[in-house]
């Protein structure tokens, strides 16, 4: 009998490594387990405090102190107020940055400092974002901006989704096969010709889901604009950028931090209103993102 | 020394003197001087590097876009330096056309490709009659006529070539380069790009870079042949194929190397 082993059945040496990889995968399993079971449950609690209190005149009645008539109109036209802004003023700038860091910056140390800037910035926590909004929008700035008001506000969250919606735009345009731009160019086309007319309405897919998403996490922020003075208890919708506005997030704040449990209910009902807005948000970023999708 | 057999008579498209192209501190193009005849065709082959795009993108300034490249010499387009101080790019490229070895065309409309050229400068009032003619001269107008509406990248690669030509030839230039236009095409395709080659030869200056021999000998008048960045031999194309000066050119055209 020869000693050769013909069967192709695991050797104890490779049952050893196997098990080895099995350990390694369940760890890993389990580590995704952690956080999206946390995640799960939060919701399921907010859910579960909340929903019975998303009545309609929730959506129509200010904050009060009586639970069973509070509301979060004040702090939902807030939002929108601020987001609105906020919108209207960081994508011109964002585009435009991008624009200029993609075409027609030259590549070299200038641009690189640039660039790195961007990268930092959009890391810095955003209660640096409301120090400054505080000193230069609210304080400095106050003849323009009415102090504590919308408009300095939504300055302050513009500076915060900057630096993203530079890059998210930066990217999108990188996307833009230079292909094109060669055609461009080839005809006779201007940078500027080439720019409005072939790399905008290409990227610009990319470039609005970048913003949504941008603006998405600013829904949220609620140190940087607690920094500026956006107020917790107002009674009237802003008319206009220089009127003083609270938001979802500082109402949610609030509200949670109140000893009455009635008031905690009316807390989860304002962040399911918030996750509703914010899961839209997203929702209409992955749709545009697919609706034009191209392969080059 | 190169053996150059071509001489415009004075009636050249395009001269070059002395160009050289520098990649940082690789040297590209090492100094190439000569002479594109008027309304001939004129192929450009080599083994792949040494060089055929680059010069090519020389004559309209495509190298500008290329931020690396430095481009020495001179570039004589009716006598007027492309490289001097006062000579705007743009103008440039809109009189010398170009065609990319890669169809690229917008991602719009047939009709908004070939529009797009003439819309740069302003609105002709005759725009569809300059897109039919510049279809029909890149012999697409009969397979496009009724869905010029629809997207230019649903068309085959070899319809979306010759879009790309009827695009270069709307804005009316005098000269068009090709850089390998028939190579990412079926051979059936590529035929009537040649065909629509000889044609156009009877209005434009054509400076075509090819790797297919038998594409250089069909359908050029001259041939010129480049190594590493030298102008190796430039004569007819007739005698580049049949019996070259330089031994060279021999190897190459015969298969024995690159
Ligand atoms: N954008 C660039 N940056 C740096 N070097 C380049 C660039 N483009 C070309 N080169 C270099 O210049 C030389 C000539 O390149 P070129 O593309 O002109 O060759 P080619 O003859 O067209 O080759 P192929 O037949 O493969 O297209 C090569 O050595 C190449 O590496
Ligand atoms: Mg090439």
């Amino acid at each position: 009998m020869s000693v050769e082993r013909h069967s192709l059945e695991a050797p104890p040496e490779l049952v050893a490594r196997r098990r080895r990889g099995k350990v390694f995968q369940y760890l890993c399993l389990s580590a995704t387990l952690v956080g999206v079971v946390t995640l799960v449950v939060l919701l399921a609690d907010v859910l579960i405090d909340g929903v019975a209190w998303l009545t309609p005149t929730f959506f129509t009645e200010f904050p009060s102190r009586i639970p069973a008539r509070a509301g979060i109109k004040s702090a939902l036209y807030g939002t929108v107020w601020l987001m609105g802004l906020c919108a209207l003023i960081s994508f011109p700038l964002g585009v435009a940055a991008a624009v200029w860091l993609e075409e027609y910056a030259k590549k070299g140390w200038l641009q690189t400092v640039i660039q790195t800037n961007i990268a930092n910035l959009a890391g810095v926590p955003s209660i640096v974002y409301g120090i400054l909004g505080l000193a230069v929008f609210v304080r400095w700035m106050v003849p323009f901006t009415g102090g504590r008001s919308v408009i300095s506000g939504a300055l302050t969250i513009s500076l915060l989704v900057l630096p993203i919606l530079i890059i998210a735009s930066q990217e999108a345009i990188r996307a833009v096969p230079g292909s094109i731009r060669e055609a461009s160019y080839g005809l006779g086309a201007t940078k500027w010709q080439t720019v409005r007319h072939h790399v905008l309405p290409n990227a610009m897919p990319g470039i609005l889901t970048g913003t949504i998403l941008a603006l998405s996490r600013a829904i949220g922020e609620t140190a940087p604009l607690i920094m500026i003075g956006a107020l917790t208890f107002i009674a009237f919708v802003p008319d206009g950028p220089r009127d003083q506005f609270t938001v979802l997030s500082i109402q949610i704040y609030n509200w949670a931090s109140r000893p009455q449990p009635e008031f905690q209910h009316l807390a989860a009902a304002a962040i399911i209103v918030l996750l509703m807005l914010l899961l839209s948000m997203n929702a209409l970023a992955i749709w545009l993102r697919n609706r034009h999708h191209r392969e080059w | 020394m190169p053996t150059i057999r071509v001489s415009a008579n004075g009636e050249a498209a395009l001269e070059t003197r002395d160009v050289r192209v520098r990649y940082g501190n690789n040297e590209a193009i090492k100094g190439i001087t000569m002479e594109i005849p008027r309304k001939r065709v004129v192929a450009l082959i080599g083994p792949s590097g040494c060089g055929k795009s680059t010069l090519l993108r020389c004559f309209n300034r495509m190298n500008d876009l290329v931020p690396s490249a430095a481009v020495t010499g001179e570039v004589l387009f009716h006598g007027e330096n492309l490289y001097a101080d006062h000579v705007d790019p743009v103008e440039v490229r809109r009189r010398i056309g170009m065609v990319f070895q890669k169809p690229n065309p917008f991602p719009k409309s047939i009709y908004d490709n070939v529009a797009f050229g003439p819309r740069l400068y302003g609105r002709p009032p005759d725009l569809d009659d300059i897109v039919e003619r510049s279809l029909r001269q890149a012999a697409l107008w009969d397979e496009v006529k009724d869905r010029m509406n629809d997207n230019a990248l649903g068309l085959s690669g070899g319809q979306q070539q010759r879009l790309c030509i009827a695009r270069a030839l709307a804005v009316t230039p005098e000269i068009l380069l090709m850089d390998e236009p028939a190579s990412a095409l079926d051979p059936i395709a590529s035929a009537k790009i040649e065909e629509l080659i000889q044609q156009l030869v009877e209005h434009y200056t054509i400076v075509i870079v090819t790797h297919n021999m038998q594409q250089a000998a069909r359908v050029s008048h001259y041939t010129a042949y480049l190594y590493i960045g030298e102008l190796i031999e430039y004569d007819d194309t007739n005698t580049i194929f049949t019996a070259p000066h330089e031994k060279h050119t021999e190897d190459y055209v015969t298969g024995r190397f690159g």
